[in-house]
């Protein structure tokens, strides 16, 4: 068999064992050659990702597709988790017994991930998002003197297992009455009972509510702002980009491919979640005082914008799901680059939204990246974040879901409310005491990096990562 | 065309200049900064004096064209009219004086202030040369950041509320039309400013997307009832901020009238005329005598800026050339006297720290030069022959005379009216007694000041004695847009009919 359209997800398994080896035998001292091997892995396996045919066709049986679709969210997924190791090397570093697996555990996700965004049967998907969730349970829950992080990790066990459990009931739903669990067969029953079987009906609801929860729409967003606040920054900051993407982009391929047929029945269910995940994101997030809580709220905002991508459907629609998820991830994990920076003078963290009043004045480097990101996630142009909402706004336009995109806009009038205040405090208020002084160069490069991609020099990006999305999205179909 | 033929991408350079400044003047001392942002802004002028000398009024359209494509939909599109080139020539010259008022005036975290200045110059330039829809829209929305940390850093006590409530209700008007804009490029196919503005849309569709337009241009114009953001964002603003907000910021709702909802939509602009003219008509009277009884000097003016900018609504949508003229010079002379009238409140307000007008009484015996030019702004305000207040007023008003006799009755009683609150303006601060030992302390002009102050006095007389120079450049545009909207030109309610003039006697003949 022509082993080629899984070379990424071999290579990561491969040096995950490899690197667990490793950690366990050399324990301490393993760190820092774990964390640089696991990050040119994931870069590696980046590279591999690029040029790749766009389709192998089905494998396993029909139980992955290595497509450009597919491709698409593991370059991005790849790239995040690699951020993510690189902020973790320094924060465990400098902050608390590092232990050398983390950056096996973001492998062992990134594994699962890919096997997500690649699925074409209910059972790979499963597989794929049980071995990222389980990967994400430890990595809550790995400050684990810390009461806060143990308690994000369960939660988010607990919360998640319950979810899986929905998830897997959806799925024997769907295959007792399909007969199949091939994204072509639940499709071909879809297209020939339609959505009169009650049966198939609850499947997909059952299915839709697993999936809402790992993309934290409304209404199973619950355990999002705990686990977030919870967990270590590095691990947030993963938990907000790479798994996200991939929940999204795997539920953009059940939406469009398996369920294809029942447009009508989860259209209904996807409007809702939006324009619920909009408007709870913005209301909730302004009452909150921790910045890790607040980007929780952020993000459960950002899906809800991802979703009228979703919606709308079709190639326009999944590319700018896509285009908006590789452009949310910059912002996000720039966000968190800048939590990342907020320490007192002896080092230890902080989180609080007040300890960042007149950062302007004391750190206006940081102060203008974080504000950046802030307003770019708000979407206001010229910022680059801007965009990629355009986009999903176009795509239901075009599809005549006026009241849709009417709702949605309204809603980032609510939600500049809270990234407003983000730069109140930084740029309006009085110092207050000094955070301490910067931290690596690796991190610093990367929030430039960061702040320079959703500047309006982002604008330049919009011909090549459109074509990549549009070619991505296209494969879907 | 003329772009073409120098090859210099001269808008570009006009806005990515004070771009560039803006970037590294974070980085300069707060005196490099100032420096650094006057010369920018002095440079710009000049670049713009040379733009309005190569404009060619009777050449084509669009000149200085520029066009390169971003891909996805988006175009980096330039190109000017005469309207757009008037406007970035108000923008240009209001932008050192604007610096020149902050000199002393600001004090904390200068290079900032001086980067969201010319942050805001660029994003007011792109604004009048953009020729794509989306890339307006950018630069439209994208003022809303620098303005918002102006008003937000170096503002009054109330900064906080008022910037918010700059930002979202700015926000809130204008997301709509970011839908609107995706409807009509789906529907024409193209981003093209000039090609939609020849587009003909259905006219079911353009009710809507007219509606749409007009919410976000009627919150940024402001037109009553949504005019309350703008009293709080000019009286916590800084004075510089007050002169940008009304000199410009509030000519993009006008210039959005003129360059979208009159040509993209000329059935549905028609159609909502009387919805028009009865809110313009209740901006005018209500905020003129809201105006008569503010204790606030900046407070004053900011209402004065609703009453006025009513004319131009009344003016555009009279669908005939002194009406469209006449919202153009409005809007000109407003931009040049309200900033004026604003640089006048922060010359006391700098000696004195108080805008309450009761604080002041008698300024005329010691600050003789300073009443003179308040004097001429006032007047220019009130509309006096002469200013370029009165050029204004008067064609938009025989404009909306030829439509509607009874909405020219109400306009015109908001001129009573601007005298009125103007003259009791003026009257309160320069004359009668120096009754507060503080007041009469205040010394006159110093030479900065002057310097602000003059320059504008002589455009204003300028603009009201040969209206001439900055209609010639706009009138082949207007032409245009009449031939657009003729289709939809309402009647007149006033039914002219040629007199009989008995044909001449032979005896008036014999007298030669």
């Amino acid at each position: 068999m022509n082993l080629a359209p899984i070379l990424p997800e071999l290579i990561l398994t491969v040096g995950a064992i490899v690197l667990m080896m490793v950690a366990a035998f050399m324990g301490r001292r393993g760190s820092a050659l774990c964390s640089w091997a696991s990050v040119a892995l994931l870069l590696g396996a980046s590279v591999t990702l690029l040029g790749e045919p766009q389709s192998a066709g089905a494998l396993f049986g029909g139980l992955i597709q290595a497509d450009g679709f597919g491709a698409f969210g593991k370059l991005v997924i790849y790239l995040c988790a690699a951020v993510a190791i690189v902020m973790a090397h320094n924060w465990f570093e400098r902050d608390f017994e590092h232990a050398a697996e983390y950056p096996v555990l973001i492998l062992l996700s990134a594994i699962g991930m890919s096997v997500m965004v690649s699925a074409t049967s209910l059972i790979s998907l499963y597989v794929g998002l049980e071995l990222q969730s389980l990967s994400a349970y430890v990595l809550a829950a790995y400050r684990r003197t810390d009461d806060r992080s143990a308690e994000a990790g369960l939660k988010y066990f607990v919360l998640g297992g319950l979810a899986s459990g929905i998830l897997l009931y959806g799925i024997s739903l769907l295959y007792g009455f399909t007969g199949t669990t091939q994204f072509e067969g639940v499709a071909a029953a879809f297209a020939r009972e339609g959505t009169q079987s009650i049966g198939l009906l609850f499947g997909l609801v059952f299915l839709l509510a697993g999936l809402a929860f790992k993309i934290s729409a409304v209404p199973f967003h619950m355990w999002t702002p705990d686990v977030y606040e919870g967990a270590p920054t590095p691990v947030t900051a993963f938990f907000a980009s790479a798994p996200k993407v991939a929940a999204v982009l795997l539920s953009v391929r059940v939406c469009l491919d398996a369920l294809a047929p029942a447009i009508d029945a989860w259209r209904q269910i996807m409007i809702f979640a939006a324009l619920a995940s909009i408007l709870l994101g913005a209301v909730a997030a302004y009452g909150q005082t921790n910045i890790k809580r607040l980007l929780a709220y952020s993000s459960i905002n950002n899906v809800g914008f991802a979703l009228i991508g979703l919606v709308a459907g079709g190639v326009a629609g999944a590319s700018a799901v896509l285009f908006y998820m590789a452009v949310y991830v910059v912002m996000t994990l720039g966000a968190f680059l800048c939590v990342l920076r907020m320490k007192d003078e002896k080092g230890e963290s902080i989180e609080g939204i007040d300890s960042l009043s007149g950062l302007s004045q004391t750190r206006p480097g940081l102060a203008l990246a974080l504000a950046t990101f802030m307003l770019s996630l708000a979407g206001i142009p010229p910022l680059f974040g801007f965009w990629p909402k355009l986009m999903v706004f176009n795509a239901a336009v075009a599809e005549g879901l006026y009241p849709l995109a009417v709702a949605g806009i309204l809603g980032t009038v609510v939600g500049a409310f809270y990234y407003l205040k983000i730069v109140k405090v930084m740029y309006f208020d009085a110092p207050g005491r000094p955070l301490s002084k910067p931290g690596s160069a690796v991190e610093s490069g990367l929030i430039v990096i960061a702040a320079l991609i959703v500047s309006p020099l982002g604008y330049l990006l919009i011909r090549p990562l459109g074509q990549l999305t549009n070619n991505a999205a296209g494969s879907l179909f | 065309m003329s772009g073409q033929m120098t090859g210099i991408p001269i808008l570009s350079i006009l806005v990515a200049l004070p771009l560039i400044a803006g970037i590294v003047a974070l980085f300069l001392s707060a005196s490099g900064a100032r420096w650094l942002a006057l010369v920018t802004t002095l440079v710009s002028f000049a670049l713009g004096v040379w733009l309005w000398s190569a404009y060619d009024p009777g050449g084509s359209q669009w000149q200085f064209v520029e066009h390169y494509a971003l891909g996805g939909g988006i175009a980096w599109a330039m190109g000017i009219d005469g309207i757009a080139l008037m406007l970035i020539m108000l923008t240009l010259f209001l932008m050192p004086i604007c610096i020149g008022a902050s000199w002393r005036a600001i004090e904390k975290r200068v290079p900032e202030y001086m980067a969201s200045f010319l942050m805001m110059q660029a994003l007011m330039i792109g604004v009048f040369t953009a020729q794509d829809l989306l890339l307006f829209y950018i630069f439209f929305e994208g003022g809303l950041i620098p303005m918002y940390l102006i008003i937000g850093i170096w503002g009054g006590a109330e900064r906080i509320k008022a910037s918010y409530k700059f930002f979202l209700y700015t926000l809130a008007g204008s997301v709509l039309m970011l839908i609107a804009m995706l409807a009509m490029i789906l529907t024409a196919g193209t981003t093209s400013i000039p090609a939609l503005m020849a587009y003909d849309f259905a006219p079911s569709l353009q009710w809507w997307l007219w509606l749409a337009f007009f919410a976000s241009f009627a919150v940024k114009m402001p037109m009553w009832p949504v005019h309350t953001w703008l009293p709080d964002a000019h009286v916590q603003a800084p004075t510089a901020g007050s002169v940008i907000l009304a000199g410009v910021l509030l000519k993009m709702g006008g210039y959005g009238f003129i360059r979208f909802s009159l040509p993209m939509f000329p059935e549905a602009s028609a159609e909502f005329i009387p919805f028009v003219y009865v809110l313009s008509g209740i901006a005018v009277v209500v905020t003129s005598l809201i105006a008569l009884a503010q204790h606030d000097m900046k407070k004053l003016i900011a209402y004065s800026s609703v009453a006025h900018m009513a004319f131009v609504t009344f003016g555009l949508f009279a669908f005939n050339r002194q009406g469209i003229e006449g919202a153009m010079i409005v809007m000109l002379s407003h931009g040049l006297v309200s900033g004026a009238l604003f640089l006048c409140v922060g010359v006391i307000y700098d000696r004195l720290h108080t805008r309450e007008i009761s604080r002041y009484g008698g300024l005329s015996d010691n600050m003789p030069k300073y009443a003179l030019l308040f004097m001429v702004f006032t007047m220019a305000s009130v509309g006096l022959p002469g200013t370029s207040g009165f050029v204004g007023e008067f064609l938009s008003l025989v404009g909306l005379y030829a439509v509607s006799t009874w909405a020219a009755v109400v306009a015109t009683t908001g001129i009573i009216l601007g005298a009125a609150y103007m003259l009791y303006l003026y009257w309160r601060i320069c004359y009668g007694k120096l009754v507060h030992a503080d007041a009469a302390a205040m010394k006159d002009l110093s030479g900065r000041e002057m310097w602000l102050l003059a320059p504008i006095a002589a455009v204003v007389f300028w603009m009201g004695v040969y209206p001439e120079s900055f209609l010639r450049p706009m009138r082949a545009d207007v032409g245009r847009l009449l031939e657009r909207i003729d289709r939809a030109k309402p009647a007149g309610d006033s039914h002219l009919t040629a007199g009989k003039p008995a044909p001449a006697t032979p005896a008036h003949a014999e007298a030669h």
